[in-house]
């Protein structure tokens, strides 16, 4: 059986399988439909924008004993506080009767955080000293917790450095309101980005995104595929026919790929249409690496499938593989992030090298040589994945 | 349909020496359990072979491992020359199989369905097209050339499956259980239609099954398959000689106050070698000798028993699997159904369509 006869055939059950697939009117909506749902749901779960911190509910409680008779000092700070806070919008201030009062509105979850200002507040600046704030934050909820904090830290560093620019004008009078801000914080950062324009969270997902849902849609559909011949008996049709067998691999391979890749294509134009993602590398390279993730992706399915007795055993089989992945392969959160044994595992993980080089080239516009260790992982893989797979599938096939 | 002899192969006769299918000890083995034990068995060119047995007897794997479907543990096989293992892929260009199995697509039409699969047998375009159109002519169904299949009957499902295993015109076509589940109407047409085939187009059919009605009507020469082994292989006349030829009788008898006490005196008479029990009333007996039939009556009067009606009968193929394996097919069939955990998927399953 020659090569031409191979491929013809294979190309064969390929288009038998699509032809399969488009006729399925329920399962042809699932397909646009599903990574519809997944795009959206992520988009609009992440905020778009840097940071879009406002109207956090949070109260405050003044214990301040003042400095002699005067609580000026805690009142001056409130009354900033206040003034800051109209401008930016970033909080629904009130005030708490209490520290106990304050805990359990938080508990309750009325309030995001507290802000208390202690006792020795006055007594402390009037000193020469500095005045503790006290932030409260609901440590159940640490995405929410860690926002407070930063914003306000912020806040509070800005009001600071204010007061700080006053002092020192009022040390030395030749000093001006310029030059007190070189004195006080004598150093300014700026951060840069590698490319033109802003990038946020869902332009960080997106590729990651894109790269889960081709290599999921083969590694479940290659196996639901192959079982379900099997179970049905049309398996034995194509077994019984003088073909060689390698075609019904190549032949399903190929009808998942290209599923899998129409499924990409619709989350890339989805990405690029309503979510306002921007490709700044080449947009082959982009679908050539969802070709090779796929193509990596293949020999496992096609193992495991020949593997499994039934198609409920290769679909749990395959749930199972693919939850670790979906979390350590840095699709959604970065593997740097994670304790270092888990950094390890996402290493070995052929998704996390697929998101990896994908995001590089969509978002920082990287070329071939700048992604050359994935290419590498990737084409490895599935090599050999699919030097254990043929052999294991024939027989499998023929128990 | 007893019309019907067992030279229903009426081609037998011209090419009687050419073996098709040659078997040596063809043996499978699945975890622990051996479904098929060291076979040897010629087919014919041109014959109807039949493979006689209860469930789990080995017949079917037999048949997918002479289809290349499964491979042998151990033994070999050739068809038409070509060795089963070695030459995989010519054996199947002059093979077709239909099982219980539906091998079909339910979301291609009926067409497409024979297209599909012609193609993938290397049949020519213009060829395979006037082919689709004979087949579904043949089977009555023209009509629904562009319905998907899914639409289809059970009947339509069946017709669908067997001209799907004509496309190649096979030499061989192996049958497993053909009239499986089938109304008697249907089981007459599918007769009529391997008979036919085997007639006009001298495809050698090689089929299995477990009612002897088939065998008997159909097939030239039948082997009784047991436990994976052949315990018998001739025509179906020669088999039944078997009994009657050593002078044995097969007596129906209804005994209308029939105990135990009774069947155990019958059992026990010298001449008697079998006694089933068909019913509440009714006995099949298997006796031999020239007295078996006195015997057989003296011993149930003495035990008080009222014979209300009595016949004397043509062994059938029951009686002759009974006489030789020592248990009816029925019992066969309870006793032995290989675990799940044995078969891997391929080999078949339930017999229920």
């Amino acid at each position: 059986m020659g090569a031409t006869s191979l491929l013809s055939h294979s190309l064969r059950i390929a288009r038998k399988d699509l032809n399969e697939l488009f006729r399925n009117r329920l399962g042809l909506v699932l397909l646009v439909v599903m990574p519809l749902f997944m795009m959206v749901m992520v988009g609009f779960i992440y905020p778009s924008s840097g940071s879009t911190v406002s109207d956090l509910p949070i109260a405050m409680v003044n214990e301040d004993s003042g400095y002699g008779n005067s609580t000026i000092v805690s009142q001056t700070f409130i009354q900033g506080l206040q003034q800051i806070n109209d401008q930016t919008g970033m909080m629904v201030l009130s005030n708490a009767s209490s520290v106990s009062n304050l805990q359990s509105l938080i508990q309750q979850g009325s309030l995001d955080g507290g802000i208390i200002i202690p006792s020795n507040f006055s007594s402390c600046i009037m000193c020469g000293q500095q005045g503790t704030i006290i932030v409260i934050t609901d440590q159940s909820n640490p995405q929410i917790s860690g926002t407070i904090q930063t914003a306000l830290t912020e806040v509070f560093d800005q009001m600071g450095t204010m007061l700080a620019q006053q002092h020192v004008q009022e040390l030395n009078s030749s000093v001006n309101a310029n030059n007190s801000l070189a004195i006080v914080q004598p150093y300014k950062v700026q951060t840069q980005g590698v490319v033109a324009g802003n990038t946020n969270y869902f332009d960080f997902i997106a590729p990651g995104i894109l790269a889960l849902t081709v290599m999921m849609s083969v590694m479940t559909g290659l196996p639901s595929a192959i079982s379900m011949e099997r179970e049905s008996g049309t398996m034995d049709g194509m077994m019984v026919a003088p073909i060689n067998r390698l075609s019904v691999i190549l032949g399903k391979a190929l009808g998942q790929t290209a599923r899998g890749l129409i499924q990409g294509l619709i989350l890339l134009v989805l990405a690029i249409g309503i979510f306002g993602v921007v490709i700044h590398g080449s947009i082959f390279l982009v679908l050539g690496l969802l070709l090779l993730g796929v193509f990596s992706f293949v020999g496992l399915g096609i193992v495991i499938t020949s593997f499994t007795k039934d198609q409920e055993t290769a679909s749990m089989l395959m749930m199972t593989l693919m939850f670790p992945m979906m979390f350590l392969s840095g699709v959604f959160f970065p593997i740097q992030q994670m304790p270092w044994y888990m950094q390890d595992i996402s290493k070995a993980l052929p998704l996390t090298y697929a998101a990896d080089a994908l995001r590089k080239v969509m978002v920082l516009g990287a070329g071939v040589s700048d992604i050359t260790t994935q290419l590498t992982v990737l084409i490895v893989f599935g090599v050999v994945m699919i030097a254990i797979a043929v052999p294991v599938f024939r027989r499998e096939m023929t128990r | 349909m007893l019309g019907i002899e067992e030279g229903a192969g009426g081609s037998v006769a011209a090419e009687a020496n050419t073996n098709i299918i040659e078997v040596h000890g063809l043996t499978k083995k699945f975890k622990g359990f051996t479904a098929v034990d060291n076979i040897s068995f010629d087919v014919r060119r041109g014959e109807i072979f039949g493979l006689l047995g209860p469930n789990g007897a080995g017949k079917s794997t037999t048949l997918r491992m002479l289809s290349t479907l499964a491979k042998p543990t151990a033994g070999s096989a050739t068809i038409n020359g070509h060795d089963i293992a070695k030459d995989d892929t010519e054996v199947r260009k002059s093979i077709g199989i239909v099982s219980e199995k539906m091998i079909m697509y339910n979301r291609l039409t009926a067409k497409e369905n024979l297209w599909f699969f012609g193609c993938l047998f290397g049949i020519p375009k213009d060829t395979l097209r006037s082919r689709i159109d004979e087949l579904l002519e043949l089977v009555q169904l023209t009509k629904w050339k562009n319905a998907q299949v899914g639409t289809f009957s059970t009947g339509m499902r069946q017709r669908m499956n067997v001209i799907r295993a004509l496309l190649n015109m096979p030499e061989v076509l192996f049958l497993d259980e053909p009239t499986l589940g089938l109304d008697p109407q249907s089981s007459v047409e599918i007769r009529d239609f391997i008979v036919k085939l085997n007639r006009e187009n001298h495809t050698t059919i090689v089929l299995t099954t477990h009612m002897m009605v088939d065998a008997d009507l159909l097939c030239n020469r039948i082997a009784i398959v047991d436990h994976g082994k052949i315990v018998a292989l001739d025509t179906s006349s020669n088999l039944k000689k078997l009994i009657s030829g050593a002078n044995t009788a097969v007596l129906k008898i209804e005994v209308s106050n029939l105990t135990l006490g009774i069947m155990e005196s019958i059992k026990s008479i010298a001449c008697v070698d079998t006694v089933t029990q068909d019913d509440d009333t009714h006995l099949r007996i298997i006796a031999h000798g020239e007295e078996a039939f006195d015997n057989v009556i003296d011993t149930i009067r003495a035990k008080g028993g009222k014979i209300n009606t009595m016949e004397n009968l043509l062994p059938t193929l029951e009686d002759v699997f009974l006489h030789i394996t020592g248990h009816q097919v029925r019992d066969a069939a309870d006793q032995k159904i290989p675990m799940e955990g044995n078969r891997r998927f391929g080999a078949p399953r339930s017999r229920v369509r």
